[in-house]
């Protein structure tokens, strides 16, 4: 849910980077916080495991800049990918403006991928949310490794309603960029239609 | 999107700056929050030194909504209110509909004073949220008109 503060003159904005356990959302966040200038960015927040796997969610604000004298911030969130903190995934996505589904390209990773997109729906859906009307952008991610599936045929499997799709590299930040630009300018469009 | 996005306005804000800087100053805090259930943080007033306020709200608004789910499992609505209690800094969160006043005090106060200070003031700022969020639903013309005036390049010049 979109905030607008006329006082502060700021929009703020939250973003969700959902997908499969292991598929690179947390790499996303990374790569954008090593990325960015100091002054546009928060504490990259991270509530993970002992083992770095993501156990509520990571959480860092990005400042874009201004949009006719106000401050854009988005509040970038990933969601734990392992199919046991489902709960945790539901209050994530609760007042979302976007979402990026991170798919994971390898063969052996597809039945997760499709597994995290019904998920989505899902828990979209005991939100009041219908993906087909929110913003949202799909990331092929990790192209960079021998066992990938053409993205053609992943994108047939995944795509749902002629979204964006990015082909990634997240861990080289390939695609990074592309994909929260997609989502972000999706998410201002919102708002311009009211 | 299923929820109206929330406008808040300048005399709005000040009424709940306000309100923040009163509690502030009755209940000895060091600093007073007010953050939306979703995370975005509203309002405060206090001394935040060098603390990430927006990563604050963030993580108040995430131990909320775990807390909220713990006691639907056991069998309770919501706990309205939520503490944690340090050595030296203690967090007092409020649960106001849908919205969080946190209220972050230390040893020149004590949790029964800021409770009921804190319970005066939710009612305080859930009436000026209730006008906000009527205010929200309505929309006004001329805010709509001037959001619907965003150009593409508006939104490209961020990314250049």
């Amino acid at each position: 849910m979109t905030f607008i503060n006329y006082a502060s003159r700021e929009i703020n904005c939250k973003i969700v980077y959902y997908g499969p356990g292991l598929c690179g959302k947390t790499t996303n966040l990374q790569y954008i916080y090593d990325s960015t200038a100091p002054q546009a960015k928060g504490k990259l927040i991270s509530l993970a495991t002992e083992t770095d796997r993501t156990l509520f969610f990571d959480f860092m604000p990005l400042e874009l800049g201004t949009v006719r004298g106000f401050k854009t911030r988005f509040h970038l969130y990933t969601v734990p990918g392992q199919v046991y903190y489902d709960a945790s995934r539901k209050l994530i996505l609760k007042g979302v403006d976007g979402v990026v589904f991170v798919a994971d390209s390898q063969e052996e990773r597809m039945d997760a991928n499709i597994e995290s997109l019904y998920n989505l729906e899902e828990n979209l859906q005991s939100q009041g949310y219908n993906l087909m009307d929110l913003p949202y952008v799909l990331q092929l991610n990790k192209r960079d490794l021998p066992n990938i599936i053409p993205t053609e045929e992943l994108s047939a499997e995944l795509l749902r309603k002629g979204e964006p799709v990015f082909e990634a590299t997240a861990s080289q930040g390939v695609g990074v960029f592309d994909t929260l630009k997609a989502v972000a300018k999706q998410v201002l469009t919102e708002l311009r239609k009211g | 999107m299923v929820e109206t996005t929330v406008i808040i306005h300048e005399q709005q804000f000040q009424r709940i700056k306000n309100v923040l800087a009163r509690l502030c100053v009755e209940c000895a805090a060091r600093v007073v929050f007010l953050v939306d259930r979703d995370g975005q943080p509203i309002a405060f007033h206090g001394d935040i030194g060098d603390m990430d306020t927006t990563s604050f709200s963030s993580l108040a608004a995430g131990n909320v909504a775990a807390t909220t789910s713990m006691a639907k499992l056991i069998g309770e609505d919501v706990f309205p209110a939520v503490v944690h209690e340090g050595e030296r800094e203690s967090i007092f969160i409020s649960v106001i509909g849908r919205s969080l006043l946190v209220v972050v005090f230390d040893e020149r106060s004590t949790l029964g004073l800021v409770k009921l200070r804190t319970k005066k003031a939710s009612h305080e700022v859930a009436a000026i949220l209730e006008d906000v969020k009527r205010d929200s639903e309505h929309g006004r013309l001329d805010e709509n008109s001037f959001f619907a005036e965003i150009t593409d390049e508006d939104i490209d010049s961020l990314f250049s």
